[in-house]
């Protein structure tokens, strides 16, 4: 076969190319032809068609996402915003953070171990990038029925997948989600968060600048896998008809991370890199192509250099593969060899591919003969974009008069306490510690809270106690039922979460799964909720800082819930100060705060007794949220709470039997006048948490409440070892035990 | 003069840093070493942390045995110098034949990762004389390759020496023989367990408990009193 050169394909315009199967549109393929004058060479058309996908160009998003920068609140703390490989807050003390969420999902269906191993290294790749060192993972997963067969398959496989990579890369796992709903069947969300800390002149960014300077590729050898990972398989739809994508799935070596993680950290620390970016979706195409466009001047790359695994793959296929655990630097030639040298003491291949030019074209070379010549913003950051069509769905009506008020209600207290067992016991909401077990949460010893808390939090200074805090939601139920407000309880939550822990939240990074774009019901679904989240973000003074989006999760006509997954990133100065869920000193008081109103749409409640899903989602206050957080900060500040633990999904008694569960104490309760048992147990109003208060510290805390307008009502007392809610049934904590931690083992193990 | 205690970093070791930082914590100073140096800089008792050593690959242990640094430390653990492996560097010890037996795969193919009661059997090691004979402590677990084996006569045997350091309590969380946590050298200098007692050594971290400085303080008392 002969290399098509710029030359050739200069020459021979008629040539036909396969612009289709590489996932491009008919006129994407002639903006190519218009942006470079000739035909693109087969190596130029597989850049584009990789970087001008769906998951790498944001194409059909793009236009709903510029909300997070129009509407983003006056916030000191950015110091980077979206745009690069992650965003990058100010936490005090000289140091930052840098965190974001990312999607692995398609990948996860086909191949569940390595689809999830490889989402772990990609966003911790992201990370490093930024001149941070990772300090922690979170794994917010979204999985079909859990008695479906296929979720047996795709579940442990997901689990041991997160487990392998991040466990062997040294990074404690402290929090996320494990979702079931028959929605997710086919398309499971498997989206990974993490957490960097550096000092702020640690923070470096992907550009190439300076000509002369080198361009040095290192880490693993580039093979055969995942290749067209992100065109052929994130950016389309499942189907049956079509041939199996196994090939574009990932393989990952967490070793080889581990080893380019403390390689790369101790390259930053030597200061011996102008411009750094890693190799994820895209791989070779996206870091040359980002890496020119964002600096000042050209690129030339010697693409026969690049190391291989396999010395068969062709051109296309080397800046296409998608093979992990590599990165790309750029160095002044002085410091070449300091850099190689280190790389050299921590086994790392590297090997210098380019250089910076004074040019403005990205210049790709095969052996001496030129197969690439493109101006690197038209294929990295002036992409197609589209204005897709949206329209609110015509069953949204139906869905939303399907109020959950109607649904038959337990009769009597017998009833109520069989559907409260029914409910903790339910896969939602029954204990995930056969999953999150799997996952160490202790490496690095600076873990203060982990799963099953409300937040993670990981202390970053061992002499100050400085800590950050990093809680991760979603509800694709409440955002079916209305994504505007779906996407912004889904933030109230994080935010509150966040706030229970005693940290002040900060900033937020998003993951938004969501089904095909091109159907409009869809588009609408996500225009409403980024708009939604976009809203609530100005109001709580929350940036985005980045995050992800993921679309095409539907098979056939059927799309999932749209899920949009918001992670809020919290500080606390002193994580000695830090509030744990569990209810552990008996004597002191449980108080319930904010306003609960009968509110049953979309809840866990609805879904476990009458499998419906209908009506109106909670309503949201946020200025009700941010209240409740200061008051859960103070008190966490001033010592005059124990205990906290966030209301959302599955209402009061849930969080109660959470937190004896984990305290391993009882407690006794009583409904106070004018509340319905039931509505009090099961409702899911937001703006809610329950707090444990020392009763030498009751006055001092129900005066703060008092004093700032927030509704403090005492419902009980921690004792005894079985949860009393007096006058309708008790329940032994035993029996709660049991109930809650025997499902999940269950069904999968 | 405080005492030296290295810690040794083989390529996919991460407890490195937690182990330096809870060999401070107890009031020694903990010296970095680095596999491919067989300079051991004058320290006076080893540890070798947890992790994935080489990625675990062949063996969790194989390959690291054969690093220059554990060259040094095998010649120097025959001579009596103390050394503590953790998790994966137990699974080093075993394969260096410091220590007696091997680890295989948990008997349920998971990792696992929880708090782990133990009981301390052997109060008289340079890691555990600042324990009781019979002490129950409780601190973190986490591995996938951490099934102690051995055959019966080498159980018999460690069993009757009074080598058997650490027994797990409140259910074997691998499936390992006899429910061996972790065991000595006949001299008592070498040690290695499973679980990773550098995790709980502040009371805000990790499982909030501090049962396992123990290990980072008996060295001390032990070097100081030598």
């Amino acid at each position: 076969m002969t290399l098509d050169t710029v030359k050739h394909a200069a020459e021979t315009p008629d040539t036909d190319q396969p612009w289709a199967e590489l996932g491009l549109k008919q006129d994407e393929y002639q903006r190519i032809r218009e942006i470079l004058g000739r035909r693109p060479t087969g190596a130029e058309l597989a850049m584009y068609s990789v970087m001008w996908s769906e998951h790498c160009s944001y194409k059909s998003s793009k236009v709903h996402l510029k909300q997070f920068g129009e509407k983003a609140p006056e916030n000191d703390a950015m110091l980077v915003g979206i745009g690069e490989n992650a965003g990058v807050v100010d936490v005090g003390q000289g140091y930052a953070v840098t965190f974001k969420v990312e999607s692995h999902n398609h990948p996860s269906y086909i191949e569940p171990y390595q689809g999830a191993a490889t989402g772990v290294g990609g966003i911790v790749r992201d990370i490093l990038a930024m001149g941070a060192r990772p300090v922690a993972v979170v794994d917010p997963l979204r999985f079909g029925a859990a008695d479906h067969p296929d979720t047996k398959r795709v579940l442990p496989g997901v689990v041991a997948g997160i487990g392998g990579y991040g466990n062997c890369l040294g990074l404690p796992n402290i929090g996320g989600e494990v979702v079931f709903d028959a929605c997710y069947q086919g398309n499971p969300l498997v989206n990974a968060g993490c957490i960097g800390v550096m000092k702020h002149e640690d923070i470096h960014l992907a550009k190439a600048s300076g000509a002369g300077n080198k361009v040095i590729l290192y880490g693993a050898r580039t093979g055969g896998d995942g290749i067209g990972g992100v065109s052929v398989l994130a950016s389309e739809t499942f189907d049956d008809s079509k041939p199996t994508k196994r090939p574009a799935v990932q393989v990952g070596d967490p070793f080889q991370e581990k080893l380019l993680i403390e390689c790369t950290l101790e390259i930053f620390k030597e200061d011996l890199v102008d411009g750094i970016q890693d190799l994820g979706g895209a791989g070779l195409s996206c870091a040359t192509s980002e890496l020119a466009s964002a600096g000042s001047g050209g690129m030339r790359v010697e693409l026969d250099t690049v190391p291989l695994r396999d010395s068969s793959l062709s051109p296309e296929e080397i800046l296409m593969s998608e093979s992990q655990e590599r990165m790309c630097a750029i160095v002044e030639p002085g410091k070449v060899d300091r850099f190689l040298e280190i790389c050299e003491k921590w086994d790392v291949i590297a090997t210098v591919i380019g250089e910076v030019t004074d040019g403005s074209q990205l210049e790709i070379f095969w052996h001496g003969e030129q197969i690439v010549d493109v101006p690197p913003r038209t294929v990295a950051h002036e992409g197609p974009v589209y204005e897709r069509p949206y329209a609110r769905p015509d069953w949204q009506d139906a869905l939303q008069a399907d109020d959950a008020a109607k649904l038959a209600r337990p009769a009597n207290a017998e009833e109520l306490r069989a559907q409260v067992l029914r409910l903790v016991a339910s896969p939602n909401q029954a204990s995930k510690a056969w999953i999150t077990d799997q996952y160490d949460r202790f490496v690095q010893g600076n873990t203060v809270l982990a799963q099953p808390e409300d937040a993670g939090m990981v202390r970053i200074d061992a002499d100050s106690n400085l800590g950050v805090a990093l809680a991760t939601d979603g509800n694709g139920r409440y955002a079916k039922l209305d994504p505007y407000t779906g996407a912004q309880l889904a933030l109230a939550e994080a935010y509150r979460n966040v706030a229970a822990s005693g940290a002040k939240p900060l900033a937020v990074s998003d993951c938004l799964n969501f089904g095909s774009p091109e159907d409009p019901a869809v588009m609408w679904q996500f225009a409403e909720a980024t708009r939604g989240l976009a809203d609530a973000c100005q109001t709580l003074g929350t940036p985005v800082t980045g995050g992800n989006v993921s679309l095409y999760n539907q098979t056939g006509e059927v799309a999932i819930h749209p899920t949009p997954v918001v992670a809020v990133l919290g500080v606390i100065d002193d994580v000695n100060r830090r509030t744990p869920i569990a209810f552990a000193e008996e004597g002191q008081l449980v108080y319930l705060l904010g306003d609960t109103r009968e509110e049953l749409g979309g809840s866990a409640w609805s879904q476990v007794v009458h499998d419906h899903l209908g009506g109106l989602p909670p309503k949201v206050d946020l200025e009700r949220e941010r209240l409740l957080a200061e008051v859960l900060i103070s008190a966490s500040r001033d010592g005059m709470i124990d205990a906290a633990h966030d209301l959302s999904d599955g209402g009061l008694i849930q969080a109660l039997v959470e937190s004896c569960l984990r305290g391993g104490k009882g407690a006794r309760l009583v409904v106070p006048d004018g509340l319905d048992p039931f509505v009090l147990l099961f409702s899911e109003s937001a703006g809610r948490a329950v707090v444990a208060v020392p009763r030498s510290e009751e006055l001092r805390f129900t005066d703060m409440c008092g004093a700032r307008g927030l509704p403090a009502t005492r419902i009980g007392v921690i004792d005894g070892a079985e949860i009393d809610v007096q006058g309708q049934f008790s329940i032994p904590l035993s029996e709660l035990k049991e109930s809650h931690e025997a499902t999940i083992p269950g069904l999968i193990a | 003069m405080t005492s030296r205690i290295g810690v040794i970093t083989f390529p996919g070791t991460l407890d490195d840093r937690d182990t330096q930082r809870a060999v401070r914590v107890a009031g020694a100073e903990a010296v970095p070493l680095w596999h491919r140096d067989k300079d051991l800089k004058q320290v006076d008792a080893v540890v070798l942390p947890g992790g994935f050593s080489y990625g675990d690959y062949l063996r969790a242990g194989a390959i690291s045995r054969f690093s220059p640094v554990m060259e040094s430390v095998i010649e120097q653990a025959k001579a009596g110098m103390p050394v503590l492996g953790i998790c994966n560097g137990f699974q080093v010890l075993t394969e260096s034949h410091l220590l007696p037996g091997a680890m295989l795969r948990n008997n349920h193919l998971h990792f696992i990762c929880r708090d782990q009661k133990l009981r301390v059997e052997n109060a008289e090691t340079s890691w555990t004389v600042d324990y009781t004979s019979g002490q129950e402590i409780s601190v973190p677990l986490k591995n996938i390759d951490g099934r102690y084996v051995a055959d019966a006569r080498t159980l018999d045997m460690l069993e009757a020496e009074g080598r058997v350091a650490f027994r797990y309590l409140d259910g074997n969380p691998n499936g390992s023989l006899r429910d061996i946590a972790g065991i000595t050298n006949e001299a008592g200098n070498v040690v290695g367990l499973m679980p990773h007692p550098e995790h709980a050594v502040e009371p805000l971290i990790g499982t909030g408990r501090t049962d396992g400085l123990g290990f980072f303080t008996s060295i001390l008392k032990k070097l100081v009193n030598a």
